[in-house]
């Protein structure tokens, strides 16, 4: 599955280096922001982007910002320079780069933003560069698949979410997120909370992937590994809960934030651990350790208390560090042994020793064994638990269920495949990675180790400044220590540790009862499939209805549209009625002209000869051009005569060429379209009677008559309005009236017409010609 | 149509309405008349044309292929728009230059808004012919 | 007179709905021509009636006569009238070609690109 060509001496060339030094130079910017952040400054950047929507392109780099910023650019030239060995010699490398480093700067974006809007648009950035980066070995249809699955669900959430940010916006009065924290008691009263809520969750749900939007994650997996390591563990699938965490000063502690965060989060991370022990493939199990973990970083979320937001800042942290290590360490056994079966692998301890040493801190780290991070981050989420405003046993209990669950799976994951013995036949002989695909993995697994050693750094760098953007101040942050003393969370530790050992001890008798509990419960992936099938189909169905591709019938909807429309909103609001008032004078010269265009009107609808509708057509246009001349209108009624010469001349040289109107014996009469068109008429005349009872707004014609000589220089009016006061518009009618005739003169000159129609070029062509 | 007296008669006929278009155009901006009026009256003249002396014959007296001819009548039109820019106005504000003028008399006045009005008169006129001929040659 | 030019212009309208409804596409294009016209009348008619006197400015004085037409529809009419023969003559040129290509004038039957559903399968 993996795009790898192991033992593949190629190199990418430059290509290969750029994104690494842009991913390195990234971080060795951010990294001076450590300082100034520490000491609990928030830096701010604006520009305005679009003014009039009060739109502006802000980014804020604080805590929570500047720690995401670091995990995303750190992480970031670690995979970059993986990937470039990963991937060494693939012929779409430059693509693949190309992709990558997009989605890290639209990352990068998403998490520094500080306007709701803008946050939106790097959101919908990482959809699709995730989008691209899934469906990567695009040859494959289970890739096609899970790219357009991802997209079509993040996608979806994101829509959500846009509501929800919109109504955020509305409500507060500003789309700037500092100012909308800033009042966060007046969002949490306003009468649209809830919705608030429940749409920006939505969002933030899908791109985190919990229950039960979850099933698109696991699928994600046919990215290429480095990917999986960066995108789908590491950073952006952590874009729902940045969203959460970016916005629980504003909308967090209320019951309804406190109860859904806990249980979601909660029942995702169970849902996920049990699904991630069932698992054989190492990727899968990874994936779904990492559901796991958004369901507790989630489940952390609800609460707004010291314990539980400081568990969340470094369970992120330690997640991200081990997690992506991991993965880079599955890459590289894949690359190294050529599968991912947990239960092929084992005995690689001695052929690839770097990695194993990368897999064992990592996974140590993972399981939350002391002295690693993850040992301190779980003694955090226990101690939350313990103070949590829900139910303790609940959260607890749920806590420890996925903790035990994610000791095992570290076991069956990162240790047996070296420590144990192998159980069947390897691919390739196991071999050891080269430099660049360890450099990431050891650095990150090292981190692990060295943080939790010394927890003063995290502390003073990370965790604090970040909390102090969730709670106000650093103080409340609680202190990351090794060694707390024998309280609950100790006991829990250890009640962990016993029952992940007996889980992993037994894993492989327990798995075939979990595969067939599995194979009896409903599954979310079948389900997507059948709302697809069930979306296609009411697409066909709806297609089939209202496209006839029958042309007479979209004119009949558009005609009937406007009638049912226009009438009906006249009859609605009371205004159905024929004001006619005849007043005026009406010489003997206006009842002719009005009589010349009713004849030539109905002889043009009645006639079957095409000469006579061709002379009648003339009339109408003659009389119209009468009607222009009796009322003032001289350059009109020149126009309308040269233009009405041209159609005919036009019409007549076309009808050469073109058949009879009707077949012999058969005549042209549509009771039903008869009544619509006289239904359309009426509206219209009705219209326009009603239109003629209000009075007419002059001021602009008056503007005209005022300064069309003094100021314009013109004494035609009508001229000076076309060429100089409404000049631009001109302008454009012109360039319409270029394109209409250049389109015809394409139309006739590069189509090629059936062959056997040439044959009617002699000049008897009057011969009347039935339609087959 | 091989009919001679036709022909001949068109000749002098459709110079007149050359003539006359062009009158047409540039009195425009004081009478009845101007680009379009000017461009259709045009039109019909070559159209005239092509209908005694055949569609070949119209484009040799017109030299220029009318697409080119309503493409470049549309940059006249966008240039004399834009001129105004150079003078710090808002794009289609119109430029005047009074040559002799004096008081009351304007004396001959040149302008933008005339190099516009002619920019539509060759757009219109070119792209009627373009249409027109291309019909014609097809049938 | 606006009344009696409402009236017809509801004529107008009905006949042009009626023709564009038709199979053939020819009476769709005359259907086209009448309904230009109906808007254009629609557009001058609704900047009012004014008989007799045009909307130019005599030499030596510095306004049109009071009373004098209403320019402005005037203007939007005119370009609306060129803009609509250039519709038109697309159109037209589009049947030609359609006819020439498919050898019909029945829309009902143009189904290059919307084929029927059992003639798909």
């Amino acid at each position: 599955m993996a795009a790898s060509k192991p033992g593949a001496s190629a190199s990418n060339g430059v290509i290969g280096w750029v994104p690494v030094a842009i991913a390195a130079s990234l971080f060795a910017y951010f990294l001076q922001f450590l300082g100034p952040v520490s000491q609990g400054e928030v830096i701010r950047l604006v520009w305005n982007w679009v003014p009039s929507l009060d739109i502006a392109l802000s980014f804020t780099v604080d805590g929570l910002s500047l720690t995401f910023a670091l995990l995303i650019s750190g992480i970031g030239t670690a995979v970059m320079l993986y990937s470039n060995s990963y991937l060494a010699g693939h012929p779409q490398y430059d693509r693949f780069a190309l992709y990558l480093t997009s989605f890290m700067l639209a990352m990068l974006g998403l998490v520094l933003a500080d306007n709701l809007i803008a946050l939106f648009v790097f959101w919908e950035l990482t959809t699709i560069t995730s989008y691209l980066l899934i469906g990567f070995n695009n040859e494959e249809a289970k890739s096609r698949r899970s790219a357009l699955q991802a997209l079509l669900l993040t996608g979806a959430g994101a829509l959500v979410l846009l509501a929800g940010i919109i109504l955020l916006g509305v409500a507060a009065g500003t789309f700037e997120i500092s100012e909308i924290l800033a009042q966060g008691d007046a969002i949490r009263e306003h009468p649209w909370y809830v919705g608030i809520v429940i749409l920006v969750l939505v969002g933030a749900f899908t791109k985190s992937a919990q229950v039960p939007f979850h099933f698109w994650l696991p699928n994600a997996m046919a990215a290429p590994t480095p990917v999986s390591a960066f995108l789908h563990s590491a950073t952006m699938v952590k874009g729902g809960v940045y969203l959460m965490a970016r916005l629980h000063p504003g909308l967090s502690g209320t019951e309804l934030w406190l109860w859904t965060l806990t249980v979601f989060g909660a029942v995702t991370a169970v849902f996920a651990s049990i699904l991630a022990f069932r698992q054989t493939d190492l990727k899968q199990a990874l994936a779904y350790t990492t559901l796991m973990a958004l369901g507790t970083l989630t489940m952390l979320l609800g609460s707004a208390e010291g314990y539980a937001i400081t568990a969340f800042v470094t369970f992120l942290v330690v997640h991200s560090l081990y997690k992506a290590a991991l993965f880079l360490v599955v890459g590289c056994i894949d690359h190294g042994t050529g599968t991912r079966d947990a239960n092929v692998l084992g005995g690689l301890g001695k052929a690839m020793p770097v990695t194993a040493f990368a897999a064992a801190l990592a996974a140590l780290s993972m399981a939350g064994i002391p002295p690693f991070m993850g040992f301190i981050a779980k003694e955090l989420a226990y101690k939350g638990a313990e103070e949590t405003l829900t139910n303790v046993t609940f959260v607890a209990g749920m806590s420890l269920a996925a903790n035990a669950l994610m000791v095992a799976v570290a076991g069956i994951v990162a240790l047996r495949p070296f420590w144990s013995k192998a159980e069947g036949e390897m691919p390739h002989t196991p071999h050891e990675a080269p430099w660049p695909m360890l450099a990431g993995p050891v650095v990150l697994a090292v981190l692990g180790l060295l943080f939790g050693l010394m927890p003063g750094y995290a502390q003073t760098y990370l965790v604090n400044p970040t909390v102090q953007g969730f709670l106000g101040s650093m103080e409340a942050a609680k202190e990351l220590k090794l060694w707390a003393g024998v309280n609950l969370a100790l006991y829990l530790s250890i009640a962990t540790f016993v029952i992940g050992g007996l889980l992993y001890a037994f894993h492989r008798t327990l798995r075939p009862a979990l595969i067939r509990v599995n194979m009896a419960s409903p599954k979310f992936d079948k389900g997507w499939d059948n709302i697809l099938d069930g979306l296609k189909a009411v697409a066909a169905w709806q297609t089939r209805l209202l496209q006839s591709g029958v042309l007479r019938q979209y004119m009949f909807v558009i005609f009937a549209t406007l009638l049912v429309g226009v009438g009906g909103t006249l009859w609605a609001k009371g205004a159905f009625h024929w004001p006619l008032v005849f007043e005026g004078e009406l010489a003997p010269k206006h009842w002719t002209v009005i009589g010349l265009l009713m004849v030539g009107t109905l002889v043009t609808v009645t006639t079957r000869s095409r000469i006579l509708a061709i002379a009648a057509l003339g009339v109408v246009g003659i009389a119209v051009a009468i009607i222009f001349i009796i009322y003032g209108a001289p350059d009109v009624a020149i126009t309308q005569l040269l233009v009405e010469t041209l159609v005919v001349v036009l019409v007549a040289v076309a009808m050469l060429r073109l058949p009879l109107l009707d077949q012999k014996g058969k005549s042209d009469h549509r009771p039903l379209d008869a009544v619509l068109a006289v239904g359309v008429g009426g509206v219209v005349t009705m219209t326009i009677l009603l239109m003629l009872e209000q009075p007419i707004d002059l001021r602009l014609s008056a503007y005209f008559n005022e300064t069309a000589w003094p100021d314009a220089f013109g004494r035609n009016i009508v001229n000076v309005i076309l060429v100089d006061f409404r000049a631009l518009d001109t302008f454009g009618e012109i360039a319409v009236v270029l394109i209409a005739g250049l389109s015809a003169y394409a139309l006739l000159r590069t189509t090629q017409p059936v062959r056997h129609r040439r044959g009617m070029r002699n000049k008897d062509t009057n011969v009347q010609e039935d339609t087959p | 149509m091989n009919s001679l007296i036709l022909q001949v008669a068109t000749r002098y006929l459709s110079s007149l309405l050359l003539v006359f278009s062009i009158y047409m155009l540039l009195r425009g901006h004081n009478e009845p008349g101007g680009g379009f009026i000017g461009g259709l009256v045009g039109a019909t003249g070559f159209i005239l044309y092509a209908v005694a002396c055949g569609t070949s014959g119209a484009r040799q007296a017109l030299r220029v292929s009318p697409q080119n001819i309503a493409a470049i009548g549309l940059g006249i039109s966008l240039l004399s728009g834009l001129f105004s820019m150079f003078f710090a106005d808002a794009p289609f504000t119109g430029q005047w230059l009074f040559i002799g003028a004096e008081g009351d008399d304007k004396g001959l006045p040149i302008s933008t808004i005339l190099f516009f009005d002619i920019g539509v008169y060759l757009v219109v006129l070119g792209a009627i012919l373009t249409l027109v001929f291309a019909m014609e040659e097809e049938i | 007179m606006e009344t009696l030019l409402a009236l017809a212009i509801g004529v107008l309208v009905a006949a042009a709905v009626y023709l564009m409804l038709a199979r053939n596409v020819l009476r769709f294009i005359f259907g086209l021509i009448l309904i230009s016209n109906a808007a254009n009348l629609t557009i001058f008619v609704s900047g009012r009636l004014t008989q007799g006197l045009p909307p130019l400015i005599a030499d030596g004085a510095y306004a049109p006569v009071v009373g004098s037409a209403n320019a402005l529809p005037q203007a939007l009419v005119l370009t609306a009238i060129v803009i609509g023969f250039g519709l038109f003559a697309f159109a037209l040129v589009l049947v030609f070609r359609a006819y020439t290509t498919l050898g019909t004038l029945n829309s009902d039957k143009m189904r290059v690109a919307e084929p029927r559903e059992d003639a798909a399968k």
